[in-house]
């Protein structure tokens, strides 16, 4: 398996890539085999995961794997570094078997206008985006791969995207719902990243030290931290990064793009977006913020955690106050980050632990209620929660997958939801030394009070869309319950939901390690 | 003193010469219906300036210089050289259709571009001031003319009037500057220059001098607040003149304003430093708040390529406030890049609207919804190229982002960080602008009454759009291979 160890990342990467191609090339009439080369490739790429998974060597999971150095831009040592670690490598996972399920679930789900050619392109551009950044150890590179995940679900929002038209409330206009949503989303995006490019080539003008000259390298970055956060612009470098993950996580106050994009965007867009996408925020706060300026992490931390705490009230409060269920899930993303932030800023490993786990868990539940969703108003034409009702009744199967992983997203122990709220709100009990603990302690009792809210209007939204009688408008009207593409889609995150739940350790076992040597190096506690 | 003329380091400005002369002879003998061999002449005769081009980049004598240093063929000179001979090659591609459309002097238009080319590659040698001011008025005098090649369309008579008199204006400010120059150093050499305004920098008379050379440059950058030529000239003008004005003009003036502050003014960075930093920022702002609000598509551009300038000007800005040679050569690289992925992103940019427009008939963006559903392939090139100037990897144009952005803060002062965080600022505006061209023409639904030429897109024009492409493209990929180029001009810098 040589040549696995040096070329396995980068077919992981680039395969999606040639998929894409291919598809350009391929006939626009030819559907099926446009389905085929899509979902071959992604098949290839998640098997090519799970081999560098099994692969991997568990008792150096701090140390990067299957690395790659070669020069890239040699002008201003840009190199292209890969290599994965405990961190990076359950998510690095997720997003291959997201995407491989979400082009499972498009077989027969296509949204106006169609064409699945273009569809399926941006879908294996999208993925390679994805692990590009989650295998990235160079800033250039993981620059690139941060803002190429832009493009492609720019267009997906922008073109497959909610038809309807809204008015904004303030500006008092009428806009295109997926017109308004996709812009939105990308200048968030761009704002931020902007900011944090400022705040790479800051770290690479101050890297130089008496061994070795400027870096973009991680590692490389990593190993002179206590140099860089030492520097007088340390503090304006972590606040360009802050901005730059934090709106991509999304943190309040920087959230507001998230429900219009998650609400516009098509079934497959939504479970993307929330997937994985969201998850390359916190991980650039993981892999980059934390390790390379951890004073200023410290500095930041009570801050992160102030407003972790309050985008886990506040989308619970916002939740309560949906009437369309697929915005609903989509505020739900704000509190679970919530969690997912408060974890990390806790700066110790049980909090960052939970932060990853969080993020896995998010990733498959929050991505299967986006399914979910997609699948009801494709039967229903409508996600007002209101008209909804006694689905159970009407589409049993739907009905009780809906009912399990709403019972996973409030965090149910046994399921996957649950250890990634429970740890992150241990872990605040008992922050990094010289954290206030009040402030932390505080935020946990917020947090507990979060996950009752979180409970309540996940109920709240079960009670309205599962129970009760059918509304009259729906008599007569014949539903057809879980198909077979949905089926297939759907299964295997329910199997991961419950397999998580059950036994963590499919997680923990790979971040532990890394996590303590993280937080070792960087806060040495 | 005799002059020992190098032929083989004037051989593209000869190959161009005699190009021109042939295209003008032929424009004679030809009869109207073969005047379209006019145009072929002129694309070979330029591809033909190329070659001795890599001839003496890959010939080991080193810089060439004539006319006792007043006239040098160094790797800087080579690079600008190409830049120039591969836009200008482009504009023509872009020419064919849309001047044989037009039906009138055919000839005579090569003949005009031929000329202005020729003046920019002269451009690149200048080492005095003399040859500077005779070869920028070469790029600019033909396109005085061309502005107006539309003579039925009174938007283009303005537009050549327009461009006209305030590009006399900006000549004899740049010249009144200049004699103010010999006048306070007593030469016209750059080297010289630099040599004696070591004493001057506190001399009123010289600053008065640097300022009116750098404004004159200034106007033929288009940079704010000198711009106001540009948005109507360039919308009056004939497509293809607006790309060249837009590229290889543009590119012209920024060569003049590099050789004149690194190499002839450094002295003088007090000077021009801190009025090239304000015209950056006016010029990012002011242009891309000002294209907001744009409807015609050519417009748009125009407002476009003044923010562009704004983002070349840059570095020059970190230059004037910086010492640090380090941080000056990597100002000076930034800019070159810059300029080479621009040109490229740039013409395609209109290389796709000149297609475009023919197809939907109209310049107007609101036009072109539902563009991509009728014309996915060029809507796609539209994507391609509006995305790239707005700078989103992995098209070339973040790699022109990323370079500005490091030399701005590689200068490690707070004014370059300032600067760097309004560039960023600006970049996100700017962003809107090229995204709304692209929504139109992806995401809003057709008129159901369209009229569209479905003719297919013409050779030439087709073969300008794939090359521009490509390096859009690779260069985003690879930008190492533009930096080979934009490395080996920095020993200008260094002096």
């Amino acid at each position: 398996m040589e040549w696995f160890d040096t070329w396995g990342l980068s077919l992981i990467v680039f395969l999606p890539l040639v998929g894409a191609l291919l598809l350009m090339l391929l006939p626009r009439e030819q559907e099926e085999s446009h389905k085929w080369v899509s979902l071959i490739t992604t098949a290839i790429v998640l098997v090519l995961s799970v081999v560098a998974a099994a692969n991997f060597d568990f008792g150096a999971a701090k140390s990067f794997q299957y690395e790659v150095n070669e020069s890239w831009i040699s002008a201003i040592g840009a190199n292209y570094h890969v290599g994965i670690d405990g961190i990076s490598l359950p998510l690095l996972v997720l997003s291959g078997f997201v995407t491989l399920l979400s082009v499972i679930y498009s077989w027969n789900h296509w949204e106006e206008p169609r064409n699945p050619r273009a569809f399926l392109a941006l879908m294996l551009v999208l993925l390679t985006g994805m692990n590009g950044t989650f295998v990235a150890l160079d800033l250039v590179l993981f620059f690139i791969f941060f803002e190429l995940v832009l493009l492609p679900m720019y267009f997906m929002i922008g073109i497959w995207g909610d038809k309807s038209e809204r008015e904004l409330p303030v500006f008092g206009k009428t806009v295109s719902v997926r017109l308004y949503a996709a812009i939105k989303f990308f200048l968030f995006t761009l704002f931020g990243s902007a900011f944090m490019l400022l705040g790479f080539l800051a770290l690479y003008f101050n890297s130089a030290d008496s061994v070795a000259g400027r870096t973009f390298d991680i590692p490389a970055l990593i190993a002179r931290a206590p140099e860089l956060t030492m520097l007088p612009v340390a503090g304006w470098i972590f606040a360009g990064l802050f901005l730059g993950f934090a709106v991509k996580v999304p943190m309040f106050p920087f959230h507001t793009w998230l429900p219009d994009a998650h609400t516009a965007a098509p079934t497959v867009g939504s479970v993307l977006l929330a997937a994985i996408l969201l998850k390359l925020g916190s991980y650039g706060f993981i892999r980059i913020a934390l390790p390379i300026l951890p004073e200023q992490a410290k500095q930041w931390a009570p801050i992160i955690a102030i407003l972790a705490v309050i985008g886990i009230i506040y989308g619970a409060l916002a939740c309560l106050a949906q009437s369309d269920m697929k915005r609903l899930i989509a505020f739900s993303s704000v509190g679970h980050m919530g969690f997912v932030m408060l974890g990390i800023a806790t700066l110790t490993d049980v909090g960052i632990n939970a932060a990853i786990i969080g993020m896995v868990a998010h990733g498959v539940i929050t991505g299967l209620l986006f399914f979910l969703a997609g699948s009801m108003s494709h039967r229903y034409h409508t996600r007002d929660m209101a008209r909804l009702g006694g689905n159970q009744s009407l589409m049993p199967m739907l009905g009780g997958i809906l009912a399990f992983t709403a019972m996973a997203s409030l965090g149910l122990p046994g399921l996957a939801g649950f250890w990634g709220e429970f740890m992150s709100l241990l872990g605040s009990y008992n922050p990094l030394e010289g954290l206030s603990i009040g402030l932390f302690r505080t935020a946990m009792v917020i947090g507990a009070v979060g996950t009752v809210l979180t409970a309540g209007y996940l109920l709240w939204m079960l009670q309205k869309v599962n129970l009760g009688e059918p509304k009259a408008e729906w008599d007569g009207h014949e539903f057809h319950d879980v198909d077979k593409f949905e089926m297939a889609a759907w299964v295997p995150l329910i199997v991961t939901i419950i397999a998580i739940g059950v036994y963590p350790k499919i997680v923990f076992g790979a971040t532990t390690d890394a996590v303590q040597a993280l937080v070792q190096t960087a806060f040495g506690g | 003193m005799g002059y020992d003329i190098d032929y083989l380091a004037l051989a593209p400005e000869i190959t161009l010469a005699v190009t021109a002369m042939v295209v003008l002879s032929l424009d004679l003998v030809l009869t109207r219906k073969n005047k379209y061999w006019t145009a072929i002449a002129a694309v070979l005769g330029v591809g033909f300036a190329a070659f001795p081009l890599i001839t003496l980049a890959v010939s080991d004598v080193g810089a060439r210089s004539m006319f006792d240093g007043s006239y040098v063929v160094d790797d800087f000179a080579l690079v600008l050289k190409g830049l120039f001979v591969a836009a200008g090659y482009l504009v023509l591609l872009m020419s064919v259709q849309y001047i044989e459309s037009d039906r009138y002097y055919q000839g005579e238009y090569y003949f005009l571009v031929l000329m202005s080319i020729l003046g920019s590659v002269v451009m690149a040698s200048a080492r005095d001031l003399i040859i500077l001011f005779i070869g920028l008025e070469l790029v600019s005098g033909p396109l005085f003319l061309l502005a107006g090649w539309r003579k039925g369309d009174s938007r283009s008579n303005e537009a050549s009037l327009k461009y006209f008199l305030l590009g006399v204006l900006s000549a004899a400010i740049m010249l009144y500057g200049m004699s103010l120059l010999y006048g306070a150093t007593g030469e016209v050499t750059f080297d010289g220059i630099r040599e004696a305004s070591a004493g001057l920098v506190g001399e009123p008379l010289f600053i008065v001098a640097v300022l009116f050379v750098v404004i004159g440059f200034a106007f033929k950058v288009s940079a704010v607040p000198f711009h106001f030529w540009a948005p109507d000239t360039y919308e009056g003008a004939p497509t293809p003149i607006t790309a060249y004005l837009s590229v290889s003009s543009k590119a012209a003036g920024f060569v003049g304003l590099l050789i004149i502050t690194y190499r002839a003014l450094p002295e003088a960075s007090a000077v021009w430093g801190p009025a090239l930093w304000i015209m950056a920022v006016l010029s990012m702002t002011v242009a891309n708040l000002t294209a907001l609000r744009q409807q015609n598509i050519v417009r748009l551009l125009a407002y476009s390529s003044i923010a562009q300038a704004g983002f070349m000007l840059v570095p020059f800005a970190v230059a004037g406030v910086s010492n640090d040679p380090d941080a000056l050569e990597a100002a000076f690289a930034a800019t070159i890049t810059y300029l080479i992925i621009y040109a490229f992103m740039n013409l395609g940019a209109f290389a796709v609207v000149i297609a475009g427009a023919r197809r939907t008939r109209t310049g107007d963006i609101d036009g072109w919804a539902g563009f991509g559903r009728y014309s996915p392939g060029l809507g796609f090139l539209a994507a391609v190229f509006f995305f790239s100037l707005a700078g989103i990897p992995p098209l070339a144009g973040w790699y022109a982002k990323f370079v500005m952005f490091s030399s701005a803060l590689g200068g490690g002062s707070v004014w370059t960080g300032l600067l760097a965080a309004i560039a960023a600022v600006n970049a996100v505006i700017a962003f809107y602008y090229y995204a709304r061209v692209v929504k139109t023409i992806w995401m809003d639904e057709a008129p159901e009454m369209i009229e569209v030429d479905d003719q297919p897109v013409i050779g030439s024009l087709r073969l300008a759009l794939v090359l521009s492409a490509a390096v859009v493209f690779v260069a985003g990929f690879f930008p190492d291979l533009i930096n080979f180029f934009s490395q080996t001009t920095k020993l200008l810098a260094a002096g």
